[in-house]
């Protein structure tokens, strides 16, 4: 093999089969490789601008910082590292072999005396016997020897090696590296980086159904290597799959179609996933046979050269029963409502006109709820309690039963006619909060906030009908007189002697809760400001609020009574209801929604996430990985070492050297020179 | 004058005792049985796991013989805490074997004070220039080591009695793996201790074992870690069992090599110059550990590869475990090469190593901690 004549050419492949040069590319790669660690990689790019400013976002994009281990650079770094280390296998293969095969017979004495590890060990016999001697020693001890004898006159040379073939290391190891880019490279698919960069294929941007995307925008079944993903309904099927692609997609055609006939999640006694499957139908155009199977995560299905994962999991259009709620009405009744998830319905509340878009639905929610037994308390931050219970038995072994499946949940939009949405998320069945029961209802304005939340009380059924009630009749303006009323006269038992009171009390209790409907708390403070001299306020409003608690609670019996409901034990239970019921009255006022969904029933319908990948780098990437492993034990494990005996009368010259030099080659010539001097004794 | 045949070597399987025949059928018989017994259970892959092991542990026993005596140990000392179960968890906390010695947190827990005691013998030792007390250190740490087999071994027993679809081997978690490091990074010590028949490196390795400990037990006492938990569905792989010990055998010898590393800095500094090892030990140390332990990472590196492969449909995606994985590999690549190719000794190797240590420590916790992606299991 010969080195390019030009001198450019022969600079170049000197800098590109040095170390140095190979060393710099791996520190390189590593610190390239960083960024794509501490960046997110591939979020929407909302998402960076938010985060980074647009100034920053922009100069971040031009470096492809969002992707970066799909640049142009990064796998700029990774062709130049390929051939780096092929010149450097180039140039090294050579000397390499040479290394295998020779014994260096013909190293002269000048030499060896040269060495670092050499003894002149005294011969007191001839040296055709030490000869036969010391080759028989070397045979003893695994080496291969050649001797060179050139003349009576001549003293002899026996040159010896053992685990020569370490150098085969070098090549295997190597040659791996090389194998493993070439593997990786098919699989990053150059072709389709190179048509995208010429403008042949475009990334799709705009939110289209599969079957709009252009041309231009999808690959056909026949494209070489592709990783992508697409979601499918219980029911459905698909023939596309999604690549994505910086802020976008394309669409890669398969050669068949999946159809999912049932997607199924099973769970362990404590509410953790345990297994996600998926029942698959494929249909192949080109064998009219179907294939049928079921996949689920760590087990794919390979068919025709394309595995096909589980990757994930989602909703896939539940329908839903919900009863509306208005929230401001004296109406103590729900209306009905469906919805389903990834639709929009109209909702019309008087002239204003809404569309509820329900975005998602969950059967089971595992949640760590705090409940269970009492002595199971949450983490905590007290380090000797904790040892105690960590010392404990076997019990604490046991996989704690703090997390808890707190039904089905929904989470939907309300979008005014201007188009602004609120975003909300409610839960089916009464949760258990500081150890009373609510119905819970979160809202939020914007995607990135996170959800507040509305507590409604639930009655003793664990229903929200109680709550309703109740909040029914104090938006009933023709109710509050008979509630006043009522109130008044519980405060003031003797009714000839307190008439006037009594009077006066009705009527500003009917006032109170006036006030109340119209504002909730706010409008309560608002008017004692207004009403009240300053340094009286706090103790009004103290007076009012009793009031208030005292007048929901005959607001709440009459509504029951009306109801046909027995009354409400009067214990601290029902004063807990009412308070908790005036604080959700009052927190309606911020909902943001005149109307409260809730779940009555649904039809579940799942979908699974598959990812679909052809990689036909796979199992060059495979055989690069054996050779890598075989390599590294080889040129670590055999170590080669020469000796060199050179056989004069009286007296032998004996050298040593190693590619390695370890203690154990100190000690392994050490050894050798004290073997080889009890031999040639005589 | 000797005859040449006495100075020849003779071939490993010629050289091996009566023990080292009786351990292997001992080992054979056991997983002879283990799959008579579970077998049914098994799929291919996991008998072929089986026998591939107790293969590798006839190997390991042949090469460094005192392992022939430590298995057996732990294996009778696990089944007797098996025994004492009668199929109940709730006889760890009561029967004396196991509330005081065998279950799986008594064990564990015996673990991790017998390697800070160790740690303070062998300092103690270098303090008073002891071989007697680095010697009961060694013994320390090798009752440490088998404390540590037997909790992971009654710990795999006690999954399965939790439940049997809740069972399974115990190096699925941060908490457990913290054990595996312990007893790996203390066996790889205890083999150069014999192999160089030095004690004095003890005070540097054990540290870093000690370390570990505290870990382990922080996170049982404050953060509640210690519990079995069931296994998410991506981690229910054959993979694991592969994947994890080796990635772990690699952890362990660059903990062991920067550890040495550190040793090295000090007696080239004059520190403790004259009670540590001459500095052409440590630096064989180094150099064999980060060798040692760069042909497990790369095989761990692979397997994880081919384990990706079949659960998240890529043998590679650039998840940040895999990428910071793929760090530490060229960085000890590279270290090689400095080494071995341009022939460098000396302290700034032993720097390198101590770095070495700093990346891969955050390639194992910080990755986890800091960073978010695929090894975080957060989605399915
Ligand atoms: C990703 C890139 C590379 C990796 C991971 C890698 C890995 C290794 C490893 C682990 C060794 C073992 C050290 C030994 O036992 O000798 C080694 C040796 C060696 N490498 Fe690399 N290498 C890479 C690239 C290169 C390049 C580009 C060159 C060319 C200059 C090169 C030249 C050598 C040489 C000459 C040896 C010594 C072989 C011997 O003496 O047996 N390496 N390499």
């Amino acid at each position: 093999m010969q080195a390019p004549r030009t001198p450019f050419l022969r600079a170049v492949y000197e800098l590109f089969s040095s170390m140095r040069f190979a060393i710099s590319l791996l520190t390189l790669l590593a610190i390239a490789s960083v960024i794509g660690t501490v960046l997110k990689q591939s979020e929407p790019y909302s998402n960076y601008i938010i985060e980074l400013g647009p100034f920053w976002f922009k100069i971040f994009a031009v470096l492809g910082l969002y992707d970066v281990y799909h640049t142009g650079w990064f796998l700029g770094i990774l062709v130049f590292l390929v051939l780096s280390t092929s010149f450097c296998i180039y140039r090294q293969t050579p000397l390499m072999l040479r290394e295998i095969r020779s014994f260096r017979e013909h190293a002269t004495e000048t030499s060896l005396r040269g060495f670092a590890h050499r003894a002149e060990l005294a011969a007191g016999i001839a040296p055709a016997t030490a000869l036969q001697r010391l080759t028989g020693y070397l045979a003893g001890q695994g080496y291969r020897y050649r001797t060179r004898i050139e003349g009576e006159a001549q003293p002899a040379l026996i040159a010896a090696k053992a685990g020569s073939y370490t150098r085969l290391g070098y090549l295997l190891t190597h040659g791996a590296i090389v194998i493993i880019c070439v593997g990786g490279l098919i699989d990053g698919n150059v072709p389709l980086k190179v048509e995208e960069m010429l403008g042949y294929k475009k990334v799709e941007t705009r939110d289209l159904a599969s079957s709009q995307v252009p041309a231009i925008s999808r690959l056909s079944p026949a494209n070489l290597s592709f990783r992508g993903s697409v979601s499918i309904p219980e029911g459905g099927a698909a023939d596309i799959i999604y690549l994505n692609v910086a802020d976008g997609y394309l669409v890669q055609d398969l050669p068949f179609q999946i159809h999912l006939k049932k997607f199924r999640i099973a769970h362990y006694a404590t509410g953790q996933p345990k297994s996600f499957e998926s029942d698959i139908v494929i249909t192949d155009p080109d064998s009219k046979k179907g294939f049928e199977g079921t996949v689920s995560v760590n087990h794919p299905i390979v068919y025709r050269g394309v595995a096909i994962y589980q990757a994930g999991f989602g909703d896939g259009g539940s329908r839903l029963a919900l009863n509306g709620w208005n929230l401001f009405s004296p109406v103590a009744r729900p209306f009905p409502f469906k919805g389903e998830v990834n639709q929009a319905s109209r909702l019309a509340n008087g002239q204003t006109q809404y569309s509820v878009e329900v975005t998602d639905f969950k059967a089971f929610n595992v949640q760590d709820t705090g409940e269970g037994d009492d002595n199971e308390a949450a983490p905590t931050q007290d380090f000797w309690q904790g040892a105690k219970r960590a010392l404990g038995d076997a019990a604490s072994s046991a996989p704690k039963k703090r997390a808890h499946n707190v039904g089905p949940s929904f989470q939907y939009k309300i979008r005014d006619a201007q188009g602004q949405a609120r975003e909300y998320h409610s839960f089916m069945l009464p949760l258990l909060l500081e150890g009373r029961r609510y119905l819970v209802s979160g809202v939020r304005e914007a995607p990135n906030e996170p959800f507040r939340y509305l507590r409604f009380p639930a009655d003793e059924n664990g229903a929200i009908d109680g709550y309703m009630r109740l909040r029914a009749a104090l938006f009933d303006k023709a109710l509050h007189p008979e509630i006043a009323r009522r109130f008044a006269a519980s405060a003031t038992p003797n009714a000839a002697a307190d008439q006037a009171l009594r009077a006066k009390l009705t009527d500003s209790t009917a006032k109170l809760l006036e006030i109340f409907a119209r504002g909730g708390f706010d409008g309560l403070a608002k008017f004692i400001e207004g009403s009240v001299a300053k340094a009286e306020q706090e103790k009004a409003a103290g007076a009012y609020f009793k009031v208030l608690e005292r007048a929901g609670f005959e607001a709440y019996q009459l509504s029951r009574e009306r109801a046909g409901e027995k009354p409400a034990p009067i214990d601290e239970q029902t004063a807990l209801f009412v308070r908790d019921s005036l604080n959700a009255v009052n927190d309606s006022f911020y909902y943001g929604s005149p109307v409260y969904f809730q779940l009555d029933h649904y039809d579940e319908v799942l979908s699974s996430g598959l990812q679909l990948t052809r990689s036909p780098g796979k199992n060059i990437v495979y055989a690069g990985s054996v050779l890598l492993i075989l390599g590294v034990f080889v040129m670590f494990y055999i170590r080669e070492r020469r000796i060199w005996l050179l056989v004069k009368p009286g007296e032998v010259l004996f050298a040593m050297s190693s590619n390695r030099k370890t203690l154990d080659f100190e000690n392994e010539f050490a050894q050798h020179k004290n073997n080889l001097a009890n031999l040639l004794k005589g | 004058m000797e005859a040449i045949q006495d100075y020849r070597q003779v071939s490993f399987f010629r050289g091996l005792s009566g023990f080292d025949w009786v351990y292997a059928a001992l080992l054979a018989a056991g997983s002879v049985y283990a799959f008579n017994l579970y077998g049914g259970y098994m799929d291919a892959y996991e008998k072929g796991i089986l026998f591939l092991i107790a293969a590798l542990l006839v190997g390991l026993g042949w090469f460094w013989k005192p392992v022939r005596i430590l298995l057996p140990v732990v294996a009778l000392l696990a089944l007797f805490g098996v025994n004492q179960y009668h199929g109940e968890l709730a006889r760890a906390g009561q029967a004396f074997w196991l509330k005081y010695l065998f279950a799986s947190q008594s064990a564990i827990m015996w673990m991790s004070a017998l390697f800070v005691m160790a740690t303070g013998g062998y300092w103690l030792g270098m303090a008073l220039r002891s071989d007697f007390v680095n010697r009961v250190s060694a013994a320390i740490t090798w009752s440490a080591t088998a404390m540590g087999l037997i909790g992971l071994l009654v710990r795999w027993y006690e999954s399965y009695l939790i439940g049997a679809d809740v069972g399974h081997i115990p190096i699925s978690n941060l908490y457990e793996v913290f054990i595996l490091f312990s007893i790996l990074t203390a066996l790889l010590y205890l083999y150069y201790e014999q192999y160089y028949a030095n004690r004095q490196l003890g005070a540097f390795v054990l540290p870093v074992i000690s370390a570990a400990v505290a870990f382990l037990l922080w996170y049982a006492f404050g953060r509640d870690a210690q519990h079995i938990q069931p296994l998410v569905p991506a981690l229910q792989s054959y993979w694991m069992k592969l994947h994890v010990p080796a990635n772990f055998v690699g952890y362990g010898a660059f903990a062991l090599a920067a550890m040495v590393g550190l040793a090295y800095l000090f007696k080239s500094k004059g520190l403790l110059a004259n009670r540590l090892p001459e500095l052409a030990v440590l630096d064989d140390v180094m150099y064999k550990a980060i060798a040692i332990g760069f042909a497990f990472f790369t095989i761990a590196t692979i397997l994880g590869a081919m384990w990706a492969a079949e659960a998240w449909g890529g043998y590679w995606s650039w998840d940040p475990k895999e990428t910071w994985a793929l760090i530490v590999w060229l960085n000890y690549a590279a270290w090689l090469h400095i080494r071995l190719v341009k022939g460098l000794r000396g302290a700034m190797l032993a720097w390198w190593a101590v770095v070495g240590l700093v990346v891969t420590v955050f390639a194992f916790l910080g990755v986890n901690m800091f960073l978010s992606g695929l090894h975080s299991y957060g989605t399915l």
